[in-house]
């Protein structure tokens, strides 16, 4: 750990190029947005078709979805209180902080699968009609990116178990996931007003 | 100007070519109709206008080449000439300029030579209606007028403009009869249009322009031009079969098979064409005179006027 | 417990694949046989396949590009055979089931295992050289890159012996590529070897994107940097545009063959149009992506071998960088034929013609850098001047096809395949092939034999004009792609001329073979070792460090001052190296065996998927998310070079350079 952290301070003094770290997996966001953006593009192609199966005003849940969004908006809430603490080196407040915000994600999970395993066992699944096919996708592909986010942030709580500092990596692992988790949000946020609520209004 | 011009050069350029070419039966260079004879001359206006600049380009690129080699010392030599305005201003307006006037013959081109515009005929003759769907893997026609129907074979008067509606009851196939010219795609739960006019009578190969599987090398057909009288008989002889086509012996000729025979039907099902659209589309198809869709069920789509 | 995975999905009656498969089996045989006879296991494992050495990845890149152009090519010849056969009656030696795998395998081979694979090993060898860099932003996801490209085309291969390949052409439209039409397992290796493929690529977008905008070397400012890191740099942009959208593309038709959904089928709403505009938002980008660093490389080898400066380097990059922006707009002309409206039709139309603008202005600013230079027709300048004239005609050819009108006759012909061909072998191929002429001693601190380039050259070039033109012709005859027989008889002689020019393009491969072969036995020559680093009085930094650079690259990070800055450097007398300046430890990233891995679990991953082994599938993902958690739980994955390990190198370097310069 030590020598880790003397290879970290002679890395920044001889090397005036500043880690990429952080600067790469925004670019690699930016791929993903595209990613999330033709999948938007498909779901306006494919939004009325119906193919005699219900429409979105038929099955989705409003309700339930505002509880999901207000879950995720105050995950990111958490995860920012999280940052801070790991700015100030506060590793057991970033790890308390860190621990909400997994299980916000969870939450939001649990409520994702829910409501999906309803709409299937209904016969409403993702084979249903191309409106169909195309909301899980889209909703199921954010679901899929959260998933991974709450793996990540997993193995983030478990490498710092027990330290007492955090070092340059893993600062720039936790601004990377903290990107990540609040890009997530403003996917949401677009899958709320553009999904949900443009199909029932 | 522009639009006196554009016919002029065309004219011009396609008598010239007409002469390099002459003797030449490359179909889509010999065309029989007027759809056919426009895009010809396109083809052959636009590759000159080409031409200006490429010829140019892989002359000076040999000559250059050669001019400037190692050993011909007596060439000058400016080993830090990088730049020059006047060079610049002309390596970006002659392309630019091809280009102008190859965007101009695009736009009028895409207006003139749509697919989906009717052509004019001479007075007193009504176009006929073809309704075309591609089937794996040979070619139904459903003449809508006459009530017959016929597999790999398709017939025209000539001078008579032909208007098409295509489909595919299978995967997506291209519709093309090279020496008339334009084709599109038949697509399934879709409908596109197409108005040819074959101007010569003749036995031209049809074929399908987009892959479709195990017996798409078979998937052709052929159409025939000939003058009114004959084409009245082609379709009394039709009408002389003794097979009919209607929702019961349907889908056995749609089952996949291979170098399909020519089959004439002398009965079909008013409905059958509208049938097969609509299939994929729970049960809606759209109007052609209208362009509106037929609704059948509450929630209605669009999906298949790909204009829109 | 095998899934769909039976014996019979084995295809031992087929002769042709048998004798295939036993060739390849001997070959790998011998391969693996000499490896242990001379006992390299360890050496290759540890200096090459955990490598994270931007180089040896490179060089590794272009060694499966060329064993997938073998591949690819041997696709096309047995297609052109077939064709040449197949004729009035005769039903050839290849049937439809076999000869659409084909055709199918040939372009999804070329494009994203031959060309793809050539183009990310060229980039990998050049660009952090070019820029004055010691590797990549991120060395670690470089060879993660590498392996995913590398088990893709092993997964395409492994169609050949278990199962099937894809007989949808290389794009796989649906519906015929759905579970309805196409049942068997080809579709599903196709989009497996795709999407990993593509992960790999995206993931070198990125790396690549952030080296250059991070890592140049001190004073090179964007204006200043070399000509194919440009091309280089517009790249990797449109892969970070353009993959992201294939992954979609791919990801939608697997859903719809794996989970019934309705993306693109003909019923339950489904609209197979969108594929078509999904998979050509990434596929006209593409073949920009691999052109743009052709372009690049002719940039950098005219002005060498012309011995003065580009022409128009400004124009350069700004052309460069409309073509990159004008990419992203035309995609619709890929099925004009669609029956869109014409005004529809018209802007893409025009969009694509624009196009040629920025593309003339380059061809033009090649020519006036010829122009008043003193030509060295070395090898790469036959490729040069090959291309300029080879291009030009692919381009005209491209601009008929964008007009609309023209295109409703053309369209879908082998007039198109004509076109691709012309742009993608006069352009890219020839590009690349130029490239691996120029930057060989780099790579390898010898040259290639010269005599042999220039006659795989004309076997090429020649070879190219025999086989395409012909095809030209048959477009106009309204002869359709993807046919397996035909009946009419004026096709027939200009398919045997076809088949002649690509026997001509097989001994152009075989000269490339020879060439490759009597460069590494010769290179031990004094004439064709490479001491001094810069054997044809190059302009940019690559030049400036030995051949082969040490592992660091630089020992000391070069100052630009002007664009070409070492040739600047040159003229001005400045020793770019500063050897025997003040040497510090050099920081650099330990190989690692998790980019491997993880290739490895993907490949164990989609195979599974392919056959339905849903067991064999698990592995494989637990496989790459266990590796990936391993590699970020590893905090030894840097460590610096001494001093002393420096100046020896260098000091050897300095010592090879006095030597050149005295038997000068």
């Amino acid at each position: 750990m030590a020598q880790n952290m003397t290879a970290d301070a002679a890395h920044a003094h001889d090397e005036h190029h500043e880690s990429p770290v952080v600067f790469g997996f925004w670019l690699y966001l930016m791929t993903d947005c595209i990613i999330f953006g033709t999948l938007f593009a498909v779901f306006a192609v494919l939004r009325d078709q119906f193919a005699g199966g219900p429409t979105g005003h038929e099955v989705f849940e409003l309700s339930g979805v505002g509880i999901e969004t207000a879950i995720l908006l105050f995950s990111s809430i958490t995860y920012g209180f999280g940052m801070i603490a790991a700015h100030e080196n506060k590793v057991s407040t970033m790890r308390t902080w860190l621990g909400v915000t997994f299980l916000l994600g969870l939450g939001f999970l649990f409520m994702e699968i829910r409501e999906f395993s309803h709409m299937i066992a209904e016969g409403n699944g993702p084979d249903r009609s191309a409106f169909l096919s195309a909301f899980f996708t889209l909703v199921g592909t954010h679901g899929l990116h959260v998933t991974c986010g709450l793996l990540w942030m997993a193995v983030l709580l478990f490498q710092t178990a027990g330290k007492t500092e955090l070092n340059e990596r893993m600062i720039g692992k936790l601004t990377c996931l903290s990107l990540f988790w609040h890009f997530l949000d403003i996917v949401w946020i677009c899958v709320f007003t553009f999904v949900y609520l443009m199909s029932v209004i | 100007m522009k639009k006196k011009i554009l016919p002029r050069l065309t004219k011009l350029m396609s008598l010239s070519s007409a002469a390099l070419l002459a003797g030449c039966s490359w179909d889509t260079l010999d065309p029989k109709g007027v759809i056919g004879a426009q895009e010809k001359s396109l083809i052959l206006t636009s590759t000159y206008a080409m031409l200006l600049v490429v010829i140019p380009v892989c002359i000076l690129t040999l000559l250059f080449a050669w001019q400037y080699r190692q050993s011909n010392t007596a060439a000058e030599y400016l080993p830090k000439w990088s730049h020059s305005n006047k060079i610049e201003v002309v390596i970006w307006a002659v392309p630019s300029l091809i280009i102008l006037f190859l965007a101009v013959l695009t736009y009028q081109t895409c207006h003139s030579l749509d697919p989906y515009k009717p052509l004019e005929a001479e007075a007193n003759v009504k176009p006929i209606h073809v309704d075309v769907v591609a089937l794996d893997w040979k070619w139904l026609f459903i003449y809508p007028d006459e009530g017959i129907a016929t597999v790999n074979q398709m017939a025209m008067p000539v001078n008579t403009p032909v208007d098409f509606r295509i489909t595919s009851d299978s995967v997506m196939n291209s519709f093309f009869i090279p020496q008339l010219g334009t084709m599109i795609y038949a697509m399934a739960g879709m409908q596109t249009q197409l108005h040819l006019i074959a101007n010569e009578a003749g036995d031209f190969q049809g074929e399908s322009s987009n892959f479709s599987g195990r017996g798409f090398s078979d998937m052709r057909f052929r159409a025939l031009a000939m003058p009114a009288d004959q084409y009245s008989a082609w379709v009394e002889k039709v009408k002389a079969s003794s097979e009919q086509l209607d929702s019961a012996s349907y889908p056995k000729l749609a089952a996949p098979s291979e170098a399909n025979p020519v089959e004439y039907f002398s009965h079909v099902d008013a409905g059958l064409f509208d049938d097969i659209v609509a299939k994929y589309n729970n049960g809606m198809v759209m109007d052609k005179s209208t362009g509106k869709m037929l609704h059948v069920q509450q929630s209605a789509m669009s999906d298949m006027n790909m204009k829109e | 417990m095998l899934g769909k995975l039976t014996l019979s999905a084995i295809p031992y009656d087929v002769p042709i694949l048998v004798g295939t498969f036993i060739g390849a089996a001997i070959a790998g045989l011998a391969v693996v046989g000499l490896i242990t006879y001379y006992g390299k296991w360890g050496y290759l494992w540890r200096e090459w396949l955990t490598s994270v050495d931007h180089k040896r990845i490179g060089v590794m890149y272009i060694v499966v590009a060329l064993v997938a152009l073998f591949r690819g090519f041997a696709d096309a010849i047995m297609m052109r055979s077939q064709l040449a056969l197949a004729y009035a009656g005769n039903p050839g030696y290849l049937p439809p089931h076999h000869y659409d795998q084909i055709f199918s395998a040939h372009g999804t081979i070329m494009i994203f295992f031959m060309a793809m694979a050539f183009m990310q090993g060229l980039m990998n060898i050049v660009v952090p050289l070019q820029i004055g860099a010691r590797d990549v932003a991120f060395p670690f996801v470089n060879t993660l890159s590498f392996w995913m490209t590398t088990i893709s085309f092993l997964l395409v291969n492994v169609s050949l012996f278990i199962g099937e390949f894809s007989q949808c052409g290389w794009l796989a439209y649906p519906p015929l590529s759905e579970q309805q039409f196409s049942p068997g397992v080809g579709v599903d290796y196709y989009i497996w070897a795709v999407q990993l493929s593509g992960v790999g690529t995206l993931l070198t977008g990125v790396n690549f994107f952030a080296t250059i905008v991070k890592m140049r070397a001190p004073g090179m400012t964007y204006m200043r940097m070399p000509v194919f890191t440009w091309t280089i740099f517009c790249t990797t942009v449109l892969i970070m545009v353009a993959f992201p959208i294939l992954t979609v593309a791919m990801g939608l038709l697997g859903l719809d063959r794996y989970l019934g959904m309705h993306f693109f089928t003909n019923d339950g709403g489904g609209n197979q149009m969108l594929y078509l505009s999904v998979i050509w938002g990434w596929g006209h980008p593409e073949v920009y992506i691999l052109v743009l660093p052709a372009f690049g490389a002719f940039s950098e080898i005219t002005q060498t071998f012309s011995r003065k400066p580009l022409f128009g380097y400004k124009t350069m990059v700004y052309a460069t960088a409309s073509i990159m922006v004008l990419s992203l707009v035309v995609w619709v002309h890929h099925f004009f034929t669609m029956g869109a409206g014409p005004n529809v039709n018209a802007f893409f139309g025009i969009m694509t013609m624009v196009i040629a603008v920025p593309t003339g202005v380059k061809i033009f600013n090649w020519l006036f850098t010829m122009y008043k230079g003193r030509i060295e027709f070395h090898a790469t300048m036959y490729w040069v001047i090959g291309f300029m004239i080879t291009f030009s005609i692919g381009g005209m050819t491209g601009v008929m096809l964008a007009i609309p009108a023209s295109d409703f006759v053309l369209h879908n012909s082998l007039f198109v395949i004509a076109h691709f061909h012309n742009v993608i072998i006069g352009g890219v191929y020839f590009g690349y092939v130029a490239a691996m002429n120029f930057w060989f001693p780099k790579a390898f601190g010898f040259k290639l034999n010269e005599a042999w380039g220039k006659r795989a050259f004309w076997c090429w070039f020649v070879g190219f004009y025999v086989a395409f033109m012909p095809l030209y012709v048959l477009g106009f005859e309204g002869m359709t792609r993807r046919m397996n027989h035909y009946d009419n008889p004026e096709w027939h002689p200009w398919l045997l001329i076809a088949e002649v020019g690509a026997v001509l393009i097989a001994l152009g491969i075989v000269c490339q073979l020879t060439q490759l072969y009597v460069s590494i036995r010769d290179r031990n020559l004094a004439e064709n070792r490479d001491l001094t680093g810069d054997p044809w009085n190059a302009r940019t930094l690559e030049w400036s460090t030995s051949s082969p650079p040490p592992f660091y690259n630089f020992a000391i990070l070069p100052e630009v001052h002007e664009l070409d800055a070492f040739a600047h450097d040159k003229e001005a007398g400045i020793d770019t190296r500063q050897a025997g300046g003040n040497y510090q430890p050099i920081h650099m990233p330990k190989n690692t065996a998790c980019g491997f891995l993880i290739g490895a679990f993907s490949f164990v991953l989609g195979f599974g998927a392919v056959w339905y082994i849903w067991w064999l599938a698990a592995v494989g993902l637990i496989g790459v998310i266990a590796t990936v958690i391993a590699r970020s739980s590893d905090n030894d994955v840097d460590y610096y070079v001494p001093v002393s390990e420096v100046v020896r190198i260098e000091q050897e370097h300095t010592h090879n350079l006095m030597a050149a310069q005295a038997a000068e």
